[in-house]
């Protein structure tokens, strides 16, 4: 069965089974709204200023705000289709639109920060992996282990008042230095310089995850028959550890890869507040300040949209590396 | 694998069929007393038999683990001083008592000094150790309660019991639990119950994975077969033959749930989604933040709190760990 | 007589607490099969890992000498030894499930050999490749060169790991229990196709077993070993004809597939009793507490090895007295 094939059908199955999830995840939303104090009328007369109790009902009744519960369900699953997630007054712009716009501005930072997390966590596990059981082992060990207990938006205040207030030497917020209108590499430099501090703060704790990860899954590679087979066929330990143990720990790697798309969009949400990061994030805690239930709720469904997708990238990705994936 | 290494981390694992795992390791010595050799019949049947003298072992290795040692001692500090907090600081910690922006050592009398409202930062962290523990313990024993019902329910029955309580594991694992939390709070009014319970509802899918899986290995066993065989009621069987033997990572999972309980109260606090009238630490930094070009110690100083009393319940979790699962700690 | 290709001499394999292998000496001749004998522990596998120089990180070898070809193999540094394996000295591994590695095709595996060793890449490597597969009779080696090794079965993969094995010709080749994990009829296949390589291309071999049937069948000269030490040493006839070492005699009597010899026929399959954990710490022959004939003083000294006749060994000071011996060949 060659790869391609493989990829495929991991791709059919995949797909049939995120349905009934994302339904769920639908059903789930729309009972939140409910829940949720106040309804569009409200917003749309709170927006206005004042409202009679007549021109309430006339707009409840034009947004069939006063229908039974299921039609009401039946009409946000049609909007749904149409991919219209709402409107919001504050913004004044149909909050699809509004989180389209803040989208990439989160997708790159959690790019940055899962790449700067792997790449990390990698070269520490495979450092404790070679120090495994002494000192070097154990210190880094519990160095990783106190990157998982740092609250993200924390150790981002304190990177701001180590490399921006007392050094000076990165920018406290934002994405871009505004009115610049630097290009090339000079520009690529200027976003880097702000994407820095934030990447960090959100990569720090899956670096912890990462580095133990990893020198578990070495650790168990090393032991398989398989690398002292490569072991006596005469191959250098550098190629050995490339070739035959990293490509096998890989494969648990990157399923939690793909399992922590959805934290990591939840620590988005808090560093992109302390950074003031425009995504998503900052979205989310704009929209729970201004009590904007609309715009909170697209992200909501939005974001786990993405967690689907990214979970279904990982699957692809693993039966890529693993020829075994379509077999079981 | 790694799985117990990061329960909490790993949280949003898909595969809940590929985590059957091996022979449940023996329950920790705490569970001595819910002997799970009650069917006659099983105590020589039984493969999984928990001999007093394994969760003896595992205590001597905890205790002998200077790592989980120290956790303990610092979380034993943190209790004390949630405990103390009245007695030392009967006055209101949102009182203000002394002049603002008082540096840390500037005056005795308030040795972590003062915030921008003259408040006692010392008395804050203090107390805010009190809503801290409330809301990681309660949120804690909410999800794993919740959670050990649903896993049990779907790991024993199996069949479309287990197929639809999976489908809603699998719902809940999803949505990005932070938003999910932030939404919940913020359509409920954040109040220190509300925050708890949203919390429990983000952590159970956890704890539900995990005992189903437990559950699954477990149910097959000798000693389950024999208390079936004697027609023991389905709750008698799962309460009293498999739950102990589940326990051991439920365990582990419990002490690392109680500090990601904690991580996610204080940026709830810090993102203003505490409850108002309850000083916490992550309202503290929230309230610091503004003032961080000028006294950066109201960031720092709740927030190290924050860090080592996580830290300790991970340094326990680790421990535990350790102790209760020599398959995994071999490779250590 | 020429200079042998391979003598061990005196080879002590230590770990901190144990000592599996102790002054163990023996030699191969150019194209000759050495069967190694003994039970799980013995020390068997650990000889052919310390032989390619690939014994754990914690075992230590304090004193003893391994010549190949004229070269001290103790003596070389990594890389040198590096160029010796898979070149000169190739090996093969007793589970054929999981020693090849399951993320890359067999070519890949076959071809990463030829590469590192004599320079060929690309199309040439395949051709090589797919020779090798023939070789080791893997029908239509063509398509099954792209194979991943969890779509061959037991047997097929113990094929692909000889033909990486003779992939370069190599002078050696240890096979460390090659059809332990293989069903009895595949195993004569794989032994008959190691026996005709042998031939083919005129390497010597060290066959590692605990059936004597196999070294009946395939060995030119054979050790026994007990607790890391060499108890016997005969030609497969005469040991056959005439075990000597209890331990040998015990191993025969247990052995059901033993067709050669009248007088096992009609026995009893029999067990030796107790097992060879009873021989760790153990003053004395290692032998003893297992031993029908042993004596007091047997609990004093660890026998020497005597020269019983030409090509013939055996380290029991009572195996060669003919009573005893005829005793024993009874089935006593």
């Amino acid at each position: 069965m060659s790869t391609l094939t493989r990829v495929g059908r991991t791709f059919r199955r995949t797909a049939i089974q995120a349905v009934p999830t994302v339904f769920g995840i639908v059903i789930l939303n729309f009972f939140l709204l409910q829940l949720a104090p106040g309804d569009a009328a409200d917003v749309m007369a709170g927006e206005a200023g004042s409202a009679t109790v007549e021109t309430m009902a006339a707009l409840r009744q034009r947004f069939g705000l006063d229908n039974p519960l299921l039609v009401q369900l039946f009409n946000y699953l049609y909007n749904l289709a149409h991919f219209s997630l709402g409107f919001s007054p504050r913004y004044g712009m149909p909050v699809a639109d509004l989180i389209g716009q803040r989208l990439p501005g989160t997708l790159l930072l959690m790019a940055v920060a899962l790449a700067v997390a792997i790449v990390l966590g990698l070269a520490l596990g495979s450092l404790m992996t070679v120090f495994a059981g002494r000192l070097p082992d154990r210190m880094l060990s519990v160095i990783s282990l106190l990157f998982y207990s740092i609250p993200g938006f924390w150790i981002g205040l304190m990177l701001i008042v180590l490399f921006s207030v007392k050094l000076g030497w990165l920018p406290s917020g934002g994405s871009g230095t505004i009115g610049s209108n630097l290009t090339g590499l000079a520009g690529l430099w200027d976003k880097a310089r702000y994407m820095i501090l934030p990447a960090l703060s959100l990569a720090l704790f899956y670096v912890a995850i990462y580095a133990r990860l990893t020198r578990a899954a070495m650790l168990e590679v090393q032991s398989q028959d398989y690398v002292r087979t490569a072991a006596a066929k005469g191959l250098p330990p550098a190629i050995i550890t490339i070739r035959h143990v990293l490509r096998n720990a890989l494969i648990p790697i990157t399923t939690m890869a793909g399992m922590h798309v959805g934290g990591m969009l939840g620590g988005a949400v808090v560093v992109e507040t302390v950074y003031s990061w425009p995504g998503l994030g900052r979205l989310a805690f704009e929209a729970v300040m201004g009590r904007d239930f609309t715009v909170l709720l697209g992200i909501l469904l939005l974001s786990s949209l993405l967690v689907i997708v990214a979970n279904a990238t990982v699957d692809l990705l693993h039966a890529w590396l693993d020829p075994r994936v379509g077999v079981r | 694998m790694a799985s117990t290494d990061f329960a909490a981390g790993d949280a949003r694992s898909r595969r809940l069929h590929a985590d059957a795992r091996g022979p449940a390791a023996p329950p920790e010595p705490e569970a001595k007393s819910w002997s799970n050799l009650h069917a006659p019949d099983a105590r020589s049947a039984s493969a999984a038999s928990v001999p007093i003298a394994v969760g003896g072992r595992a205590l001597k290795v905890f205790l002998s683990n200077p790592n989980a040692m120290f956790g303990v001692v610092f979380l034993s500090l943190v209790v004390l001083a949630a405990l103390l907090a009245p007695v030392l600081y009967p006055a209101d910690p949102l009182s203000m008592v002394a002049r603002p922006f008082l540096w840390p050592g500037q005056n005795p009398a308030f040795p972590l000094g003062t915030d921008s409202m003259g408040r006692d930062v010392l008395s804050g962290i203090l107390h805010g150790a009190r809503i801290s523990l409330f809301v990681g313990l309660v949120a804690t024993a909410l999800g794993l309660g919740f959670g050990i019902l649903v896993g049990a329910a779907a790991g024993y029955f199996g069949g479309w019991i287990d197929d639809l309580l999976v489908r809603l594991i699998e719902i809940f694992q999803t949505i990005p639990s932070f938003v999910l939390l932030v939404v919940m709070v913020a359509i409920a009014q954040p109040t220190a119950p509300v925050v708890t319970v949203a919390i429990a509802v983000i952590t159970w899918p956890t704890v539900a994975r995990l005992t189903r899986a437990e559950f699954r290995a477990i149910r097959e066993k000798d000693f389950v077969m024999a208390a079936r065989s004697l027609g023991y009621g389905h709750a008698r069987i799962i309460f009293r033959e498999i739950l102990p033997n589940a326990l051991p990572p439920l365990i582990v999972t419990s002490s690392v749930m109680v500090a990601t309980a904690i991580l996610m109260e204080s940026a709830l606090s810090f993102m203003g989604l505490g409850d108002p009238n309850v000083v916490s630490w992550g309202s503290m930094i929230g309230a610091g933040r503004e003032l961080i070009r000028t006294a950066w110690y109201l960031t720092a100083l709740p927030g190290l709190a924050i860090v080592f009393t996580v830290l300790a319940l991970n340094l326990i979790g680790d421990g535990l760990n350790d102790a209760l699962n020599p398959r995994f700690s071999q490779e250590r | 007589m020429a200079a042998p290709l391979l003598r061990i001499d005196n080879l002590t394999v230590r770990f901190p607490n144990t000592e599996p292998v102790s002054r163990l000496s023996f030699e191969v001749g150019e194209g000759e099969t050495l069967a190694i004998v003994g039970e799980s522990g013995s020390g068997k596998s650990l000889t052919a890992l310390a032989l390619m120089q690939l014994l754990p990180r914690s075992a230590k070898i304090p004193n003893g000498r391994i010549e190949f070809a004229g070269k001290d193999l103790l003596g070389l540094d990594q890389k040198a030894m590096r160029n010796l394996r898979g070149r000169e000295i190739a090996m093969i591994f007793q589970e054929p499930m999981t020693s090849l590695n399951p993320v890359l095709t067999i070519g890949r595996q076959i071809t990463e050999v030829l590469t590192l060793h004599e320079g060929i890449r690309g199309k040439a490597a395949r051709s090589r490749a797919i020779e090798l597969l023939n070789l080791v009779r893997i029908p239509d080696p063509q398509r099954r060169i792209d194979d991943y090794p969890h779509q061959l079965s037991g047997g097929m993969r113990q094929r692909v790991m000889i033909a990486i094995a003779v992939a370069c010709r190599p002078r050696l080749l240890i096979a460390d229990e090659p059809t332990t994990a293989l069903d009895v009829t595949i195993q004569a296949q794989v032994l008959d196709l190691l026996d005709t390589l042998r031939r083919e291309l005129s390497m010597a071999v060290v066959l590692i077993t605990h059936d004597l049937g196999v070294v009946a069948q395939w060995a030119d000269k054979v050790v026994v070993m007990y607790a890391g030490r060499k108890v016997e040493q005969a030609l497969p006839d005469a040991l056959f004809r005439t075990p000597l070492h209890p331990y040998t005699r015990g191993l025969l009597a247990a052995s059901p597939r033993l067709k050669t010899n009248l007088h096992y026929r009609d026995a009893r399959l029999t067990e030796i009793p107790g097992s060879i954990v009873s021989a760790a710490g153990e003053k004395g022959c290692p032998f003893r507490p297992r031993c029908t004939v042993a004596r007091d003083s047997c609990a004093h000294f660890v026998p020497a090895l005597v020269e019983v006749s030409e090509d013939r060994l055996v380290a029991c000071p009572y195996s060669f007295i003919p009573e005893v011996a005829h005793g024993a060949a009874l089935g006593l």
